[in-house]
């Protein structure tokens, strides 16, 4: 196992979530929830913890990482970004909203802007489809959005910077 | 008023009508009557007699009969059964069953009591996508409230009968709707279909009989058993009976939620319902059941909706999306886009679904940028019907529905993009081409200054033109000019 880099009360943290779910393998999804929740993200080191503390393998642990969407290796940024591309969203534009993201943060699907602002996700459908195309931005819901409202929205969280 | 008139609610019947935060509110409508009166009067043998006579079929998709579903894990002899609610709503361009749970959370939990009553389960579990986290909200509150008013917990109504629920989230997988991927999932595994039979009826949740339904599913269950089987029976088609949540959205004046009877047409909800096509566009096709389902046209728009005739129609109930489309969608695209999403979500477990889903997907790409064969349309077809004949689970046995649909439906589109390289909707970029009309430019040259790639010629106050072989079909140009004078052709 390689050696843990994460500081000590982190680990500490991570411990007691999955004492919370009284370290029962069966619960392994809701605690990668819970660590996902507080760290941001499941590096391997969180992923070596996990599978530690509820006794299964990491590979075990990371094949669950993997096969969920809702989990990330990678850090999001401050204001993460998701355009749903369900397909009310789609039939509606979703693609060129997110192709003008792109653009304008000159990043892809999945990557985060190097001063660590803004990440950018596609996600199916959040359940909104009356308001479509969809973007969310933290916890904050856009509906109806144009090619043209994607600069303002950018600016929007930029000016909190 | 056409909107309201041909709409029937049971399923939604509380939603928006009730503080879901607040217990007495239910109660107020008629709120766990039905669980007492099913603890009281009735016994688990009768309660599923009710519900068979009722013909209530699953809402999932399935359309599985549900006092059948009821009646089997009913049967088994176990010492732990188990009663999941499946809240996976994962088909994009659905969300009756955020609704429900955001609306009307107790009808749930009621109607999971009334199972746990006539299948002998003590436990429940509610599997629900962590992408819904208000439903969630609104879930726990009203866990919370059903405890404290003895709903849940031990001896309910004073009767020896003891049930609870607890939740577990999704971490976003399409496959997780399938229900034995769905178990997989709550036992913390990933979340890979098994083989069926054993159903999960016989060996589900932790190796016990669990009786698996969707949220719409139990929202019926508390009005069949207040106001009778034979008064449900009434509503809906022979087959198919009761109504039917559908999530209208895409190209179309009027969307949301509506419930509506079974063997209502497609014409009713679009244009009577729905209002029309958006900006007084053409409707071209309905697309129905989501990424396992497909696209219908002008020719069903008659068809009475029910789950036997959308799958003779080439299409399915799914969970009920319905998604509009006019003359600007290109069905080709369409198909892409579900395949996408297909290789996106298969879980890798069996090679049909796997490695074929992602040459379907190569295939349609390859004709949307214009290098299609015929032998791409033979082999497409060829490909689309093995891997639905030979998946594992209903991922891949429906997956290459979206693209056999359309290429029965609308085979001329496939045809224009092979053979003539033509893309009727203009949405295939590569099938593109801008072209400026000669006798319309004025040679103002502002089209010049646009182009990011140096593609259009001309002289000053001449006709332009645009090199076809430099232009990224950015688009640039035509919108920039102010005389109308490129189009896409």
């Amino acid at each position: 196992m390689a050696s843990i880099k994460l500081a000590p009360s982190k680990v500490e943290k991570l411990k007691e979530i999955c004492k919370k779910f009284n370290n029962d393998k069966g619960e392994l999804i809701n605690v990668l929830h819970a660590a996902q929740e507080t760290f941001g993200y499941l590096p391997a080191e969180v992923q070596e913890i996990v599978a530690e503390e509820l006794n299964v393998s990491v590979a075990h642990v990371h094949g669950v990482v993997s096969f969920y969407s809702f989990f990330t290796m990678i850090p999001k940024g401050e204001y993460p970004i998701s355009i749903c591309m369900g397909t009310a969203c789609y039939v509606r534009g979703a693609e060129k909203v997110l192709d003008e993201f792109k653009k304008l943060l000159n990043i892809k699907v999945g990557e985060t802007t190097p001063d660590g602002a803004f990440s950018l996700n596609s996600l199916r459908c959040v359940g909104a489809c009356g308001l479509a195309p969809v973007v969310t931005v933290k916890e904050k819901v856009y509906g109806r959005v144009a090619v043209e409202d994607v600069k303002g929205i950018i600016e929007e969280y930029k000016s909190l910077e | 008023m056409a909107k309201l008139k041909k709409q029937i609610r049971i399923a939604l019947r509380n939603c928006g009508f009730i503080n879901p935060e607040n217990i007495d509110e239910y109660i107020a409508r008629d709120g766990y009557m039905a669980l007492g009166k099913v603890l009281e009067t009735m016994s688990p043998e009768e309660t599923i007699e009710e519900i068979k006579k009722s013909g209530l079929r699953g809402r999932g998709g399935g359309g599985f009969p549900t006092g059948l579903k009821w009646e089997l894990t009913r049967k088994v002899d176990a010492e732990q059964k188990y009663v999941v609610c499946n809240a996976d709503e994962g088909d994009p361009g659905a969300f009756m069953d955020r609704s429900i749970l955001e609306g009307d959370p107790h009808s749930v939990i009621e109607a999971m009591a009334i199972n746990a009553f006539c299948t002998g389960a003590s436990k429940g579990l509610v599997y629900i996508r962590a992408e819904y986290p208000l439903a969630i909200e609104r879930l726990k509150i009203a866990l919370k409230q059903a405890r404290e008013y003895g709903f849940l917990g031990n001896n309910i109504f004073g009767s020896n009968f003891s049930f609870d629920i607890e939740i577990r989230y999704g971490a976003g997988a399409f496959v997780c709707g399938e229900e034995t991927a769905l178990i997989h999932s709550m036992e913390g595994l990933r979340g890979e279909p098994g083989v069926k039979p054993p159903f999960p009826s016989e060996k589900g949740y932790q190796g016990m009989p669990t009786n698996v339904n969707n949220v719409e599913t139990y929202a019926n269950i508390p009005v069949i058993i207040l106001e009778g089987a034979d008064w449900f029976n009434k509503i809906g088609t022979e087959k198919s009976k009761g109504t039917k949540v559908f999530a209208l959205a895409g190209k179309v004046n009027n969307v949301g939620l509506v419930e509506v009877p079974m063997g209502i047409t497609l014409r009713e909800v679009i244009f009577d319902i729905g209002g029309g096509i958006k900006d007084g566009k053409k409707f071209k096709a309905v697309q129905t059941g989501g990424p396992s389902g497909g696209c219908l046209t002008e020719a069903h728009l008659d068809t009475p909706i029910d789950y036997d005739n959308l799958i003779n129609a080439g299409s399915m109930m799914g969970s009920g999306g319905m998604i509009v489309m006019d003359e600007d969608d290109c069905m080709v695209s369409m198909a892409k886009f579900y395949l996408d999403f297909t290789v996106e979500e298969s879980c890798g477990k069996c090679a049909p679904c796997r490695i074929g889903n992602k040459r379907l997907y190569e295939l349609l790409d390859k004709i949307t940028e214009g290098k299609g064969t015929d032998e791409d349309l033979f082999k497409l077809r060829n490909l689309a019907t093995v891997i639905k004949d030979t998946s594992l689970c209903g991922l891949g046995q429906t997956s290459p529905n979206p693209v056999l649909s359309t290429m029965d439906n609308f085979p001329e589109e496939y045809e224009a993009h092979v053979k003539d390289s033509k893309c009727f909707a203009g949405q295939c970029k590569a099938l593109m081409q801008y072209i400026i009309e000669e006798d319309a430019c004025t040679g103002c040259t502002l089209c010049v200054r646009v182009c990011p790639v140096d593609a259009i010629s001309g002289e000053r106050k001449m006709a332009h033109f645009i090199n076809q072989d430099t232009c990224i079909k950015c688009g640039a140009c035509m919108e920039k000019c102010k005389f109308g004078a490129i189009y896409i052709g």
